[in-house]
This record gives C-alpha cells, sequence and structure tokens, in this order.
C-alpha cells in the first residue's frame, strides 16, 4: 500500500474497525464492505445506530449501499474524479481544518522550481520519459533538496517504486526538516497552491459528467463530509480492492489521503483510512511479505545494481529523520534471526550473498516469462491464480510450459488440474498428451488444524490454536517450508558451491512436536518479535533494536509481539471487559498501537482537539490516553531537534507523523510513486470514454503488455473496433463465496447459497441486448468468452457520462471448472494491464461486449474469440 | 402449557431485527454446522440473492431478499433472517400423534427426531409453512428449528444468534426481547425508517405471540409472511362443539325416526 505508506508514513490501515462507531460520517467507496467483511461491518452499524451518515459510493447498490444511509451510484473507474471534486469543493469554499494542514501535512512546503503539473502539460507531470515510459522524479523534490537514493545506487523501488514503500513509508528525503516553506500558504510553489491549482477544473459539475452521478448527489457528500469534519467530529474512509485494483488504483488511495489529510481527520478517533485487505492474513503476508521485492517489515530487497555494496546500500535507505533512521538496526536484527552467528558485521552481515531481484519480478511479469519458457519451476500456495487472476486463459497456457509446479491447498483447485480439466483443454488449445509440466499436488491443513496468528486488516496479530489434527498427507505451512528447508539443507551440506553458502548459514532450528513432527509455531513468533543474541531475553519492542549484531529480530514492525516470554498475540480479553480501544485484546503493530499517528489527535500544543475527540494528549510529562501514543512519550510538544539530530531526534515534537523523514503527512508526494505526486484522473485502460480533462487518456505509467502477444486489448473510445465491446464490467466477490472459489466451492454449505455463475445487469441493458432474467448470457472481450446466467436487477443502473449512456455488467469471480458448484470464470475476460506502483490488475473496469444465450463450445468458442478480435481490430 | 414444576425456565427467543440485517447469511450456515442439516440441493434462482427460497427440512433459517423500487426512483434492498416463531399457540403440537413435537422447559417447540413417525400432519397446521418433511436425502420425517435445544441446555445461545455479526439477531429472555424491541421500533420510527413495525410481539395476536419475532421494514407479505397468523387448531374446540351438537340432533332424528316408525 505505498498510497498510505507514502502519504502518513506506513502501509496499514490507519486505525481499527472497532473505531468506526466513533465516525460521524463514513465514506465506504471501493469496497462493498458488508458483503466482504461483514464482521467488521457490525462497528459501521453501530455508528449509523447512533446517528452517523454512511455513504456507499460505488458502480453497484449492494449489500453495502442497502444499509448505508446514502448510495451514489459511480461510473467504474471514474473514482479520482469523485474524490478529486471534494478535495476541490473543500479548496474553494476554504473548509479545511487550517491549524491541523499548516502544522501536521506539508502544506506549506515549497517545491523546486522546475516542478510542473500535468494542467500545464496535458497529463503529463515534469519528468516523464517518453522512452522508457517512466517519470523521473528529480523535479517533484522539495526545494533545496535532490532525491535521496542517488542516481547510481537508486534502490529499485525505494527511491521510487511501490513494493517496498507498500507498508513502509515514502522514500527517504535528503534531510529532515524542508529547506523552505511558507506557513501563510500563499508562495504560488508552496504545496498547498499547487494542489489548488491541480484539482481547479473538478467542479460537481465535471464530476456529475465523469461520474455519471447528479451534481446533487456529489455534492450531499462533500456537504456530510465537511460538516462531519474539525475540531469536534470526525469522518473515516473505507476501501478495499474497489480502490486497489485499477491501473492507476494507488492514486484512487491517495487521493482520499489527501482529503483526510485537509480535513484533519488522520490519527483521530473516528477518523483516519480503513484499508480493508482482501483476505484473512493479506496484511500479514505483506508485512512477512510473500512480495518480491521486500522483506519483513518492509525492508527493500537488494538490487541487482547493489550488488555486494552494503554501504551504500545503508546509506541509501536509512533516513536523516524519522524511525526509518534505524533502519541498519532493523536490518541487522533481520539478517541475525536468518543467519545466526554466521552473519558478523566482517562479512557485511552476508549482504554479497544475499539473492537479487533484477526488474520487475512480479507475479505477472513472471507469467509472461512463464509464457515465453523461461521459468522451470512455479510453488503456488493458498493461491488458485488459474481462477483469481487477471485473463486466466494466460496463466493457464503459461503453467502448461513449466517443468514442474507445486500446489499446495486444500482441494484440487483449477490451477492444479489445468492439464486434464481446464477450459484449453476443452478446446482443444491444450493437449494433456503433450503438456511436460509435472505437478505436484501437496494437501494443506486448514487454519483449525494448526497453531498460528492471522494478521488482520487491521494490522491486528490473532493467535489461534489447533482444534483437530490434519487429516492424511494434509500438512500445515509451517510444516512444509520448515522440513523442505531442512532436506534442501541436508542435500547441500557439503556443497562447495559458492551459490549454495547462504542456504548453508541459514539457521533452521525449530522445536518439533508430534507424529508428523510440526514445528512450535510460538518459537517462530518468539524469533519475529525477537530477542537479544546474547542473553536471548526477549525484547520489549523494535526500538531496542541494535545495528552491531546483539539482537535478534525477524520482523521489526512485529517486536514485541512475544513481550516477556508471553504470546501478546494469544490475549482474548473480551472489548467488553474493557475500554473500546480493547488494548489487551491480541497485539497490533507497531507497539500495540490501534490508531497510528495518534499524536495528531491533540493539537500542536498536546491538547485534544476537543473533548468529544480526545485520545492521545500530552498531560505536561507524557503523552498518555486510551491508545498507545503513536510518539516517544516523552517528548513534549514544543520539542526542536537540534542541528544535528538524526531519526525520530530530528522530528519535532509537533509532527506526528514519526515514520515520514519530515515528521508530516504529505499530501504531495515528492518521492515514492511511480505515477505523479499528486492524483489525476485517467479513465481506466479500457473505457468507452476518452478523458474529459487530457488528451493522455489512461495512466501514461502504467504498465502494458506483460502478458505479451497473450493478452490483447479491446480498441477503446474513438479507436475503430471500440463498438464491438461498449460496456464497462466490474468483477466482484460475494459474501458466500471465497475468492477463487477454493474454500467455498468446495464446501455445501456456502456453495449452495450461491450455485452458480451470473451476471448483473440493469433492465435496460437486459433490452438493449436482449437478455432475459434468469437465461443466459455470453459476455465477452479480447482475451476470451465466458456464460452467466442472467440477473435483471434495478440494483445496476445505466450511468449517463458526458451526455452518453453507458451500460456496467456486474461479475462476481468465484467461479472455476471444478468442485461442487461450477461456472466459468470472469478473471478469463480480463486483461493484464497494471499499476505501475504494485502491479495490480485493473480487474474493476474494462470493457466487454454482451449478448443472449451460452457461449460457444470447444473450439467453436476460439474461433468466436478471434472473429471478435478480427472485427475489432484488437491488439 | 406444559408444567415443568421447578425444572421450568424463564421463556427464551429471537428478536430479529432486519433493519441491520445484512444478508450475509452466517445464521444459516451456523445452523446447519450446529444442527448437522443436509446440504438442500445446488440450484440458482434468480430470486436476488437467495437460494434457499424458504424454510423447510434442511433449512431452518432462511434469509429473504427483496428489491424494492422506491418512489422518486431510489432502491431499496430489504433483508430478513427467517425462523420458525416457536407460537405461544403452537398448531403443529396439537396435531402430533405421537407426541415426537414437544414443548420444552423454555417454552419452545422441538420435534424429537427419534420419535417422529413422518405422518407429516404438522405441515399444514403450521400458519407459516416452518415444517416439512425431508425428502432429501430420503428420510420421511419432519425437521425444524429447535431454537438450539442442545445448546439452550448447555447454557449457550442459539447458534445462529452466535454468528450474527450485526445483533440482527438477537437471543434471550421474551420479556427482555419484547421490551429492546419496543425502545429499537421507537429509535427506528424517530430516524424515519420506513416501514417500521413489530411482527409477532403482541400475546394477544392469532397464535398468542410469536417465541420468535421481528422488527420489519414493510408489510409482513413482502418478506412472505401471513399478514395476521391464526393457530390453525383454534376452532377445533368450537368445531367438536359442533360435531357433537350435529350428533346429537342426528341421534334425536334417528331416534325420533325409529320411535315414529313403531
Amino acid at each position: 500500500m505505498p498510497s498510505l505508506g507514502t502519504s502518513f508514513g506506513r502501509g496499514g490501515a490507519t486505525d481499527f474497525q472497532q473505531d468506526l462507531q466513533n465516525s460521524d460520517c463514513i465514506v465506504i467507496m471501493g469496497s462493498n464492505m458488508a458483503e466482504n467483511h461483514p464482521v467488521g461491518f457490525q462497528w459501521v452499524m453501530e455508528a449509523r445506530r447512533q446517528g452517523a451518515k454512511v455513504f456507499h459510493i460505488d458502480p453497484r447498490f449492494t449489500r453495502t449501499s442497502a444499509m448505508a444511509t446514502d448510495w451514489v451510484g459511480i461510473r467504474a473507474g471514474s473514482d479520482i474524479a469523485f474524490l478529486g471534486g471534494i478535495v476541490n469543493y473543500i479548496l474553494e469554499n476554504e473548509l479545511w481544518f487550517d491549524e491541523y494542514v499548516k502544522h501536521y501535512t506539508n502544506a506549506p512546503v515549497i517545491i523546486d522550481e522546475g516542478f510542473k503539473d500535468t494542467e500545464e502539460l496535458d497529463g503529463f507531470f515534469s519528468g516523464w520519459d517518453a522512452e522508457n515510459g517512466k517519470y523521473d522524479p528529480a523535479t517533484w523534490q522539495y526545494e533545496g533538496m535532490e532525491v535521496h537514493a542517488s542516481a547510481g545506487n537508486r534502490e529499485e523501488g525505494f527511491s521510487a517504486s511501490g513494493q517496498q514503500a507498500h507498508g513502509a513509508h515514502g522514500g527517504g528525503l535528503q534531510s529532515g526538516e524542508p529547506p523552505a516553506e511558507d506557513p501563510t500558504l500563499q508562495n504560488p510553489r508552496c504545496v498547498f497552491q499547487i494542489l489548488k491549482r491541480h484539482y481547479t477544473r473538478y467542479t460537481p459539475e465535471f464530476v456529475a459528467e465523469t461520474c455519471g452521478c447528479t451534481v446533487e448527489e456529489f455534492t450531499s457528500v462533500c456537504e456530510a463530509l465537511t460538516q462531519n469534519s474539525g475540531r469536534e467530529r470526525t469522518s473515516a474512509f473505507v476501501y478495499s480492492v474497489g480502490w486497489t485494483q485499477h491501473t492507476v488504483g494507488v492514486q484512487y488511495i491517495r487521493t482520499a489521503a489527501i482529503i483526510q489529510q485537509l480535513l484533519g481527520n488522520m490519527g483521530r478517533p473516528g477518523g483516519g483510512i480503513i484499508a480493508l485487505r482482501g483476505h484473512a492474513s493479506i496484511q500479514g503476508s505483506t508485512d512477512i511479505p510473500t512480495l518480491f521485492d521486500i522483506l519483513p517489515g518492509y525492508l527493500p530487497m537488494p538490487h541487482t545494481e547493489t550488488y555486494g555494496d552494503f554501504e551504500n546500500f545503508m546509506k541509501s535507505n536509512i533516513s536523516p529523520g524519522g524511525f526509518w533512521g534505524h533502519f541498519k538496526s532493523y536490518w541487522v536484527s533481520l539478517m541475525k534471526a536468518y543467519f545466526g552467528d554466521a552473519a558478523t558485521s566482517d562479512n557485511d552481515w552476508l549482504f554479497k550473498q544475499l539473492p537479487r531481484i533484477d526488474s520487475d519480478n512480479s507475479a505477472y511479469w513472471t507469467l509472461g516469462e512463464m509464457l515465453e519458457g523461461r521459468v522451470k519451476g512455479y510453488v503456488v500456495a493458498g493461491e488458485n491464480p488459474a481462477v483469481g487472476n487477471a485473463n486466466g486463459k494466460a496463466h493457464r497456457l503459461g503453467l502448461a510450459k513449466l517443468d514442474w509446479l507445486v500446489v499446495r491447498d486444500l482441494v484440487e483447485i483449477e490451477t492444479a488440474s489445468f492439464w486434464y480439466d481446464s477450459p484449453e483443454i476443452e478446446s482443444g488449445e491444450l493437449h494433456t498428451a503433450e503438456i511436460g509440466t509435472e505437478v505436484f499436488f501437496m494437501p494443506a491443513a486448514a487454519h483449525t488444524e494448526k497453531d498460528g496468528s492471522f494478521t488482520n486488516t487491521q494490522r491486528l496479530l490473532q493467535w489461534h490454536w489447533k482444534a483437530t489434527e490434519p487429516k492424511g498427507d494434509c500438512r500445515s505451512e509451517l510444516w512444509f517450508y520448515f522440513h523442505l528447508g531442512r532436506r534442501i539443507k541436508q542435500k547441500l551440506a557439503d556443497s562447495k558451491e559458492p551459490r549454495d553458502e547462504l542456504l548453508k548459514a541459514l539457521r533452521w532450528e525449530y522445536p518439533t512436536h508430534s507424529a508428523v513432527q510440526e514445528p512450535d509455531a510460538e518459537s517462530v513468533l518468539a524469533e519475529i518479535s525477537g530477542y537479544e543474541a546474547d542473553s536471548r531475553k526477549y525484547l520489549p519492542g523494535y526500538t531496542e533494536l541494535k545495528d552491531d549484531g546483539s539482537t535478534v529480530c525477524g520482523c521489526w514492525i512485529y517486536s514485541g509481539v512475544y513481550a516477556d516470554g508471553i504470546n501478546q498475540a494469544a490475549r482474548k480479553k473480551p472489548h467488553w471487559e474493557q475500554d473500546y480501544v480493547a488494548p489487551e485484546w491480541a497485539w497490533a503493530w507497531p507497539s500495540n498501537r490501534r490508531t497510528l499517528y495518534n499524536r495528531a489527535s491533540a493539537d500542536p500544543g498536546g491538547k485534544p482537539w476537543s473533548d468529544r475527540k480526545k485520545l492521545v494528549w500530552w498531560d505536561g510529562k507524557k503523552w498518555t490516553g486510551p491508545d498507545v501514543p503513536d510518539f516517544e512519550a516523552e517528548k513534549p510538544p514544543d520539542y526542536e531537534p537540534p542541528k544535528d539530530a538524526t531519526a525520530e531526534d530530528a522530528i519535532r515534537g509537533d509532527h506526528p507523523f514519526i515514520m515520514q523523514p519530515d515528521g508530516r503527512s504529505w499530501l504531495f508526494v515528492p518521492q515514492g510513486l511511480q505515477d505523479g505526486p499528486l492524483p489525476t484522473h485517467f479513465e481506466p485502460h479500457e473505457s468507452p470514454f476518452d478523458n474529459a480533462l487530457y488528451d493522455t487518456r489512461a495512466n501514461p505509467a502504467r504498465q502494458q503488455k506483460v502478458l505479451k502477444d497473450f493478452d490483447p486489448y479491446n480498441p477503446v473510445d474513438g479507436e475503430p473496433g471500440a463498438d464491438v465491446f461498449p460496456y464497462v464490467f466490474t468483477t466482484y466477490r460475494l459474501t458466500e463465496h471465497h475468492t477463487a472459489g477454493g474454500m467455498s466451492r468446495s464446501v455445501g454449505y456456502l456453495a449452495e447459497l450461491q450455485p452458480e455463475m451470473f451476471c448483473e445487469v440493469s433492465p435496460e441493458l437486459a433490452e438493449e441486448a436482449g437478455l432475459e432474467h434468469g437465461g443466459w448470457a455470453t459476455i465477452y472481450t479480447s482475451r476470451s468468452a465466458i456464460e452467466a446466467r442472467v440477473l435483471v436487477t434495478k440494483r445496476m443502473r445505466p450511468m449517463t457520462v458526458r451526455g452518453r449512456v453507458t451500460h456496467q455488467v456486474g461479475l462476481p469471480y468465484h467461479w472455476g471448472s471444478r468442485l461442487l458448484v461450477r461456472g466459468d470464470s470472469a478473471n478469463d475476460l480480463m486483461h493484464g494491464a497494471l499499476d505501475p506502483n504494485v502491479h495490480i490488475m485493473e480487474t474493476k473496469a474494462a470493457t466487454c461486449g454482451i449478448r443472449p444465450g451460452r457461449r460457444p463450445r470447444g473450439r467453436e468458442l476460439t474461433e468466436f474469440v478471434e472473429s471478435l478480435r478480427a472485427q475489432a481490430g484488437s491488439r | 402449557m406444559t408444567t415443568y414444576g421447578t425444572e421450568q425456565k424463564e421463556r427464551v427467543g429471537f428478536f430479529t431485527d432486519t433493519s441491520v440485517c445484512i444478508g450475509c447469511k452466517a445464521c444459516e450456515v451456523a445452523c446447519k454446522e450446529w444442527n448437522t442439516i443436509p446440504v438442500d440441493g445446488l440450484e440458482w434462482t434468480g430470486n436476488s440473492y437467495d437460494n434457499t427460497s424458504e424454510l423447510d427440512a434442511n433449512a431452518w433459517r432462511h434469509v429473504a431478499f427483496i428489491e424494492q423500487q422506491q418512489d422518486g426512483g431510489g432502491i431499496r434492498w430489504l433483508m430478513s433472517s427467517d425462523v420458525c416463531k416457536h407460537c405461544t399457540h403452537a398448531a403443529c403440537l396439537d396435531v402430533c400423534p405421537t407426541g415426537a413435537l414437544f414443548r420444552t422447559e423454555f417454552d419452545t417447540v422441538v420435534v424429537q427426531e427419534d420419535i417422529c413417525n413422518g405422518c407429516g400432519y404438522c405441515v399444514p397446521a403450521c400458519p407459516f409453512g416452518v415444517l416439512g418433511k425431508r425428502e432429501e436425502p430420503k428420510d420421511g420425517r419432519v425437521f425444524k428449528c429447535t431454537l438450539c435445544y442442545d445448546r439452550l441446555k448447555g447454557g449457550h445461545e442459539p447458534a445462529c444468534a452466535k454468528a450474527c455479526p450485526t445483533q440482527s439477531i438477537q437471543f434471550g429472555p421474551l420479556d427482555e426481547l419484547r421490551a429492546r424491541a419496543d425502545e429499537r421500533l421507537a429509535k427506528a420510527q424517530a430516524e424515519g425508517w420506513q416501514g417500521a413495525r413489530l411482527y409477532g410481539r403482541d400475546p394477544e395476536d392469532g397464535v398468542g405471540g410469536f417465541g420468535a419475532f421481528f422488527l420489519l421494514l414493510d408489510e409482513p407479505e413482502v418478506y412472505g409472511l401471513p399478514p395476521d397468523p391464526v393457530v390453525t387448531t383454534r376452532d377445533l374446540g368450537t368445531m367438536w362443539k359442533s360435531v357433537a351438537l350435529a350428533g346429537v340432533a342426528i341421534f334425536g332424528l334417528v331416534a325420533a325416526a325409529v320411535a315414529g316408525g313403531e
């Protein structure tokens, strides 16, 4: 989540869901919270019960809309226009929280004079490198500063790219305090004035025209938000993958971050931005990552460019101000957890031996390589890319080019069965006898069959215990990777190859128990939390980490989860036995803080902004309140850093964003993002409309053709052939199913509740396309065609955009060719153009055609799609 | 009413507040998991998000989804989790010839699986269509909500109420629930919830009040519920009286005829 990372310092939900009960206004956008997060949604209902306004802004009227006080229907893919309109409304009507904005954000900072806005360059910021399709952020910097990670040793990711800023930080600045500021916000080059100019064209009329809502609907949101923000009141934003999954998704979230900064809603009760993660422990799987470009705790994965150069790597990552100033302590403690005594200061903690990334190396990039036969083996665990990822067909064709494939799952999912049961086998594009891939299906234990923790959407680590033994050969993830590592180490024990040095050095000692030699999960948690290398004393938190190898810590942000030798994540004191913050239920990173940046709940002098909204305040000696202060407990509000101060000592006492090098939240992001310092409305990669603002139609920095020729694109507005795919489709989940369906299509009690793939269409579209309720429809793009039962519903509504009526097709994506309930996969329709920061696909908005009846079968399906491509001229 | 003497417990039930139901169906799943109820078929109905359709032997909770066009063009999507009403005057119980249906010490109505012989008299007796014979898998007996009798005995709330994330399904002593419902209705009406009303709360109604009653946002018919349910055995007493009178009259006539013939 580089959007939240660059704006505030950490890429996690800034608040906890229980705190929504304190909101006076909740805007749910890019999320179907009631449907996909029903348990957390109780707190929205609680807020509503207490009189809060709840807006659901979404292309569809969903279960969330049904429970909101107001639903505003907008066209899929038009969110930045809407949110930018709110920014403009706040600025035009002078409704920002002045004291908050001046002290806590980078609004007063003067930006480099070379900076040019999209309004000046027709959709581009200054620094665009047309040849490589990338930005150079040099002109986006604070005046008087250069890009922190200087050219030559630039870390892929740290200076600009997203995943590494995913949970962490917006990249470094050269020094802490910005050299040039205008506290009156009048200087034309200060962030505040740049912001004003950037959004001036986002008028209510522009919003209504672009999004397909009415001016009244739009202004009702603006009025409610601004009336429910300020000293006495707070508003919250809630989003999920409805914002993330776009080619400009990171900037969607950034726009909400700007609104919440201007309204002063960050770090305060009932405020913040709640990022609802896609499914269980996805937050955990970025904290202790399964991502290619970060190590635990959002430490950047070294790049081939930094091979061997430990010192430069440190230099470019140690922030001059804020807690990233201790980067080396976090790094060295992780290396000690990995390699123990083998990692020493003399060998640079084995930096030279660490693996390197050399390109984007993300999942879709890997698939692109796979399709060209350059990937030998693939391990898929807890994912079903043949159903769950964009362009399922490309995935299945890619899998057929591997030498070997390991799939670990509860049941034999489509990704494991592609070689004998898939649409391509049916169409004759793949023949079982000709597929060389050796497939290993490893049955996995369910969460009820193993000890471990989930890190939920609000950074909360919650421990669970095994309730029953796994059956047969089913094994936990921990068992699988522990014994895999153990066996590999055994095999390499006598190796003299330099490439094996690291594996040989790996500490791999965890106690095991039970007949199957299950590793002890708590011993892993204890190592993650950290201890002193010599005394084995458990660490209370990350501030105790050292850069000299004397501390061991597997993930610095989780440090303290095993403080005092107690599994803090296993605490289960119910909320009705404590206050609403419930600090004794489980454990949240960092340091059990539930509301991030909560220093901002007090004014610059340390007093609560109001009694109604107090959370953390300065009592004359220390910061105190019901939540753990997200600030050094004894740093007074009037603290001014001495000249040579570093790390947190360089942050002023009235700057609450302690992970940022300058201690402020960033309205304008000078570095850390690939596609610009400010969010700008762009159309989706595939859209029936051009961009009303610029000739630059879609995000120029988006990644295209990652899947090469396997990923043809629909022509878009203005291009010949666009009329073959006149409608917008959006994909989503239903409460009854779990993502790609492996865990729900296999369970009768869930499968029976939503037993068939269907599409949702408005009565108007049904009439136009000749669709019959309860009948079948074929939905098609340049990639594929699928069939679905037709659900005609007034919950889908045609949108009038710039005088033209457009229809939207809703497609749940849970089905595949296997298990109890089967159906076509919506993701087979999807293209693989990606957001440049997080390399995520645009499954929330693309174009399609629809016609009545079932799709052609076998070879005729391929021929049908080919004929569409020919007719449209798809490329 | 059965008397349990000292073992009699306070009457418990459900208050289902449909104004906060989010249609997640967790109640349906929790019920099926706890009571090991068979899967009820994998048919897609096309009726909004409702693929359960009705209460029957294999569905003891049923979430209804009603899509409504509002005046002025808006949309309303009502969701409501239906369940056995555990009537004060329960016709199913009256007609059961085997004693399989009984009133528990919690004043709830339960079918005993090991006694039910599948005669099916209770099925048409229920004014709500709650009861059904289990046909799939082949069984023939009648099953319905027990208000988790086994859980109550263990001091636990029913599975559906436990699983409900928004407290739409509230479990407790009926008197408390009624008071809570009155409060909630007043608040809902003050907040401008259109058409809010309590259904089955009134002990004076045709079934003597429900043990499981509801806050609805529209007419009961909209949710597929009878507007004015009556215990179907209500008139049995008077019917038998009429039969007896008729019998006496016929006997008199016959006697007179016989006497006249002599």
